[in-house]
Parts: structure tokens; C-alpha cells; sequence
């Protein structure tokens, strides 16, 4: 065991932790009044119900001793065997499994983005424990746990495709199932409070520090690389967005943080692959695809409602892609299309069309069951008193009683 | 002159709006307002037991009109604000004695 490394993945851990809540605000901001405590309390909600499974059956069935390339065996079951030694990684089993758990909380918690404002709360926590079993853990097994597409040689260095492409999709499939809200494009939908949403933006880019350099798994040049990639994508890709935004209208603050998450979601699997340079280059073009896919989203009237597709679906598929094309062997041990290895790209291709699909049929799945036999929306009288009242008996701000 | 009072849904704004503009009634006056009808409010939670909040909120529409004008913009709210449901609202029609324009000082019916 290496004190240092521990030390820093512990730090990691605590700050992909608080990533989540960040998720919360971030989204909470954007929805209308009557829906901010129901927006608030699925990723909180999430945060406390993937805690406890990822513990009992998630890490087990990412991590556990390989079974087919497909899904991690019950070995770990209740952490059976997932100890204070250092047996994988040069810091604790333990904490290596508290540490990956963040990304599984906080996978769930970002599909919750596309439907809000309409699902039904009893409804999500089932869906959130049965794709974490089913979608979360083949995936990140895959990936990470020494499945067949770490075996193919596909890199992601903190979760591209595991969390960003996975949620993307997976909110697609749910939203295909639930619909659009009632009043879309017929009555205003302004969001509540920006404020809040820059503040659940900023807790994301803080805590993505961990989630990227926290995946070097050790306190290192790598992660010390992973840290300042992760910085210039975000800054790139929000200042790409304020350009954006300003050529047609005005630079709004919306767009600006918006910007800075698609572009922490692009640097995610290339972090510890690519230079701070080419980290300028994916946080760049990030911002141009997401900005295009949100348009186009919206030309389509598709209410993937805070857009979870359009910048971790469409984000997480070119940060995927952008690794192969950008990955130095100076930096990470493996060369990608710009320095002459052209297969790169084609395996980070496989990845991203293995996860898509992979993703978007078994959430479809999942989700259509629930409907038929929970219901995954909320009545049409609760939709419009809002979920706040009707979900949960509260209200975000008091006000005359 | 009248002036059209019309407690309404929030959501139902944008389409009361519309109503009223297509008949030619530009101007309006919206608050946000909180108050309770039939429904008599709803009880809310906190850590441990409920406690109850009486009043609801709403959106309040004031219009001031010409007579000529006031049973269409009453039939355009109805109209609009209408969702079937309890806590739809209510619209209240009342006379105006005089209006005057601030910046220019002219009164009468012009002003509106």
C-alpha cells in the first residue's frame, strides 16, 4: 500500500462524492419552482440509495472476478473479501470501491436530468436499483473490471463511455418511454434560479478533479496531467460557448457553465492520454457538438429536458472518439490516430457503438416494464400542481401561509 | 371604463395573454398574488409531522377596458383560463371612475 496514493484517492473520493449534490443544483436550478425539491431529492435520493447497493451487489458485479468478459462475479458480495489491504491498486480495496461507487451514484443521478419534472419518484429509485445491476455494472465491467472491451484495448480513462455515454443514452431510451411534458413548447419553462445552477457547475468542476485526476489511482504525474487537462477543456469549451451564444444573441450565464460541463465531459476518458493542448482542442469542439445537438434537440421537440443527451451523451461519444485521435504515448502509454496509430480510433469506435447500444435496449426495456407495471409518470393533476407539492409535501421557497 | 380583476393558474398565463390579444387588449397588469378558493389549501410536511399551507399561489390579471370591450375580454379569460379543475379562479368586473396617462397628463377614455 502506498500512503500517498491513499491519501489522494481518499480526497478523490470525497470530491467525486460531492459531485452529486452538485448535479442536483445544477439541475435544480433549471427546472420550474414547483419542481425544485423533486429535482433536488432525486440526486440526493440516488446519492443514498446507489451508496448502499453499490456496497451489498454493484461492486461485485463490476468488479468481481471476471465471468465471461461480460459481468463481474458475486465473489465481493457485501464486500466478502474487499478489504484494508491493498491487493488490485496501490491503495485499499476498500477505498477502491468506495471510490468507484461515486461514479455509479453519480451515472444515475445525471439521467435523472431528462426526467424530471414528470417521472414518479417510487418509480425512479426501482429504476435507479435495477440499472445499476443491469446497465451500470456489465458496462463498467467492461471497461474497468477487465471485461472485453478493456481486452479490445478501448480507453477511457475516468468514465466516457461508463458514465457520460451510458447516461446520455440511457435518458434517451427513458424519455422515448415517458414523453415530453405536458405544456412543452406551449407554456414557458423558465428556469428558477441560475445562480443555482452555476453553483451546481462549479461543485461539478470541482469535484471533477477527483473523478479525472483521481483516476490515475495514485498521487502522480499522471494524475497531475489528468488535473490540468481536465481544467483547460472546461474553460475551453465554456469560453467556446459564450462565443456561441453571443453570435446570435447574447453570452448567457446558463450557456457559459453549461459549456464547461460538456467540456469536463469530452476531457473524462481522455484525461490521462492527452496533452493540456489537445485538451484545448477537445473542450473546443465539445462545446460546437453539444451546442448543435442541443439545437437540434430542440428543432426536434425531443424533451430530454435538461438536455443529458445533447452534453453527456454527445460529449462523452466525442471525448471517446477524441482520445483516440489525441491519446500520446508520452503522456499515457498509448498513441492514438494523430500520432500514427489509427487502430486507436477504430476501438474507441466499438466502445462507443457497444455502450450506445448496449445502453439504449436494455434501458428501454427496463423502463417499458416499470411503466406497465409502476408507472413511470406522475398524474396529469400532480404534473401541474408540480412534483414539489405533489411528490414530496414541500415546497422550495415559503412564502404566505 | 372597467377594470377586469382575474385570479388565474400561473400556468394558464401565456394562453389568457393570446385570448385577450387577439381581441385587441394589449394592455395588463400581473401579480403575483397567493390566496385560496373552494380548495381551501394543502397540507405540507416537515421533519416530523405536516403543517398547512392555506394559500395557494396564483397569478392576478388586471385589465381596464372600454364597456364595449369588457364582456369579450371576460368570455377570452374564461375561455383561457379554464382547465376544468378546482382552483381554476375567478374573474371579477368592477367600474373605473376616471384614468390618466402620466406622462402626458390627458384623461378619459383615450387613456385606455
Amino acid at each position: 500500500m502506498d500512503t500517498g496514493n491513499t491519501a489522494w484517492i481518499l480526497v478523490s473520493t470525497a470530491l467525486v462524492m460531492l459531485m452529486t449534490p452538485g448535479v442536483a443544483l445544477f439541475y435544480g436550478g433549471m427546472v420550474r419552482k414547483k419542481n425544485l425539491i423533486s429535482t433536488l431529492m432525486m440526486s440526493f435520493a440516488v446519492l443514498a440509495l446507489v451508496s448502499i447497493l453499490w456496497v451489498v451487489f454493484g461492486y461485485t458485479l463490476a468488479f468481481g472476478p471476471d465471468i465471461a468478459s461480460f459481468i463481474g462475479g458475486l465473489d465481493f458480495l457485501g464486500l466478502k473479501d474487499v478489504g484494508m489491504e491493498a491487493t488490485i491498486y496501490s491503495v485499499p480495496d476498500v477505498l477502491f470501491m468506495m471510490f468507484q461507487g461515486m461514479f455509479a451514484i453519480i451515472t444515475v443521478a445525471l439521467i435523472t436530468g431528462a426526467v424530471v419534472e414528470r417521472i414518479k419518484f417510487s418509480t425512479l429509485l426501482v429504476f435507479g436499483g435495477i440499472w445499476l445491476a443491469l446497465i451500470y455494472a456489465p458496462v463498467a465491467h467492461w471497461v474497468w473490471g477487465g471485461g472485453w472491451l478493456s481486452q479490445l484495448g478501448a480507453l477511457d480513462f475516468a468514465g466516457g463511455t461508463v458514465v457520460h455515454i451510458n447516461a446520455g443514452i440511457s435518458a434517451v431510451a427513458l424519455v422515448t418511454i415517458l414523453g415530453a411534458r405536458k405544456g412543452l413548447g406551449k407554456e414557458p419553462m423558465e428556469p428558477n434560479n441560475i445562480p443555482m445552477v452555476m453553483l451546481g457547475a462549479a461543485l461539478l468542476w470541482f469535484g471533477w478533479f477527483g473523478f479525472n485526476a483521481g483516476s490515475a489511482l495514485g498521487a502522480n504525474g499522471s494524475a497531475a496531467n489528468a488535473f490540468v487537462t481536465t481544467n483547460t477543456a472546461a474553460a475551453a469549451a465554456a469560453f467556446v460557448w459564450i462565443l456561441l451564444s453571443w453570435r446570435t444573441r447574447k453570452p448567457t450565464l446558463l450557456g457559459a457553465v453549461t459549456g464547461a460541463v460538456a467540456g469536463l465531459v469530452a476531457i473524462t476518458p481522455a484525461a490521462g492520454f492527452v496533452t493540456p493542448m489537445a485538451a484545448l482542442a477537445i473542450g473546443g469542439v465539445a462545446a460546437a457538438v453539444c451546442y448543435w445537438a442541443m439545437s437540434y434537440k430542440a428543432k426536434k421537440g425531443f424533451d430530454d429536458s435538461l438536455d443529458v443527451m445533447s452534453v453527456h451523451g454527445v460529449g462523452g461519444i466525442w471525448g471517446a472518439l477524441a482520445t483516440g485521435i489525441f491519446a500520446t504515448a508520452a503522456i499515457g502509454g498509448v498513441d492514438g490516430a494523430l500520432a500514427g496509430n489509427l487502430g486507436q480510433l477504430g476501438t474507441q469506435a466499438i466502445a462507443v457503438v457497444a455502450v450506445m447500444a448496449y445502453s439504449f435496449i436494455g434501458t428501454w426495456i427496463i423502463g417499458k416494464i416499470l411503466d406497465k407495471t409502476m408507472g413511470l409518470r406522475v398524474k396529469e393533476t400532480e404534473e401541474v400542481v408540480g412534483l414539489d407539492l405533489a411528490q414530496h409535501g414541500e415546497r422550495a421557497y415559503g412564502g404566505i401561509r | 371604463m372597467k377594470k377586469i380583476e382575474a385570479i388565474i393558474r400561473e400556468e394558464r398565463l401565456d394562453a389568457v395573454k393570446k385570448a385577450l390579444e387577439e381581441k385587441g387588449l394589449i394592455g395588463m397588469t400581473v401579480t403575483e398574488v397567493s390566496g385560496r378558493g373552494q380548495q381551501k389549501g394543502i397540507p405540507l410536511q416537515w421533519r416530523v409531522g405536516e403543517y398547512r399551507v392555506d394559500f395557494l399561489p396564483k397569478l392576478k390579471v388586471e385589465i381596464i377596458c372600454h364597456d364595449d370591450d369588457c364582456d369579450v375580454a371576460v368570455e377570452a379569460i374564461l375561455k383561457a383560463a379554464k382547465t376544468g379543475r378546482i382552483g381554476d379562479g375567478k374573474i371579477f368586473v368592477m367600474p373605473v371612475d376616471a384614468a390618466y396617462r402620466i406622462r402626458t397628463g390627458e384623461t378619459g377614455e383615450t387613456v385606455v
